[in-house]
């Protein structure tokens, strides 16, 4: 469709949850924020494919995600050292203990396979369905199940070691859904 | 909706423990994920969409990518 005035509000609306998944991803402002703008740049290009009244949030975090595969691919090997980048930003904070416990988690987080990682992401915080985030990552709703249960053990095995053996797959799901309201 | 009370069925399943924790990553996942999402939209990215919007004059080859209206 073409780019109408609220179709262009729309993308705009998407923004700041475009840049939150892809630090989330990347544990990278700045590298986050080029995907944010190619991500932009690629869909606006694109906005003919966009079909009206689909998920757009969905369709745009399709093209970073697969963005952020391809450059992740790409860059593999010359950048080993992003974890020290990352590193480095969080030790402009100061060093509360809130800021601690939210540091601890987000090294945490990094940590995950990035399978797991990006569908925790997107259902534990983006609030997507598992439908439309299997969508976004091209597998199965089951998959994309199994993932999040994953990730959430791995998370709690980390963080906090001694409840980790008790998970049960069904309670995480639910942990995870229950969380975001109703 | 109504009862709240504890779920029948489980009394001695060792759930609270594990509930918490992962009523605490959630929260700290959305915590961490809303932290940037009330960044709102940087400048930088609302210029780049309001830019694409209108067309600039840059000489085009051809008549292929005409930007004037009225066009379907």
């Amino acid at each position: 469709m073409p780019l109408t005035d609220s179709l262009r509000d729309d993308i705009l609306a998407s923004v700041p949850s475009l840049r939150a998944f892809a630090i989330s991803l990347s544990g990278n402002g700045d590298r986050a924020d080029d995907l944010v703008q190619e991500t932009l740049l690629r869909a606006l290009a694109n906005i003919d494919s966009f079909q009206p009244g689909s998920n757009l949030p969905a369709w745009l975090f399709t093209i970073l995600r697969n963005l952020f595969r391809s450059d992740y691919r790409k860059r593999r090997r010359e950048v080993e050292d992003a974890d020290g980048n990352y590193a480095k930003t969080l030790k402009t904070q100061p060093a509360q203990n809130a800021h601690l416990e939210f540091e601890e988690f987000r090294a945490a987080l990094e940590k995950l396979p990035q399978d797991q990682r990006e569908a925790l992401i997107l259902v534990g915080a983006s609030g997507f369905s598992y439908e439309d985030a299997a969508a976004i990552c091209g597998c199965a709703v089951g998959t994309i199940k199994s993932r999040v249960n994953r990730a959430r053990s791995k998370l709690s095995a980390l963080l906090y070691v001694d409840g980790a053996e008790d998970f049960g797959p069904d309670e995480t799901v639910r942990a995870v859904i229950g969380g975001s309201g109703g | 909706m109504k009862d709240l009370k504890s779920p029948p069925g489980k009394p001695g399943k060792p759930g609270g423990l594990n509930a918490e924790i992962q009523s605490r990553i959630g929260h700290q996942l959305r915590a961490m994920y809303d932290d940037v999402v009330r960044q709102g939209v940087p400048d930088r990215f609302a210029e780049l969409i309001r830019k694409l919007d209108v067309p600039e004059p840059t000489p085009q080859v051809g008549g292929a990518g005409d930007p004037e209206d009225g066009r379907e």
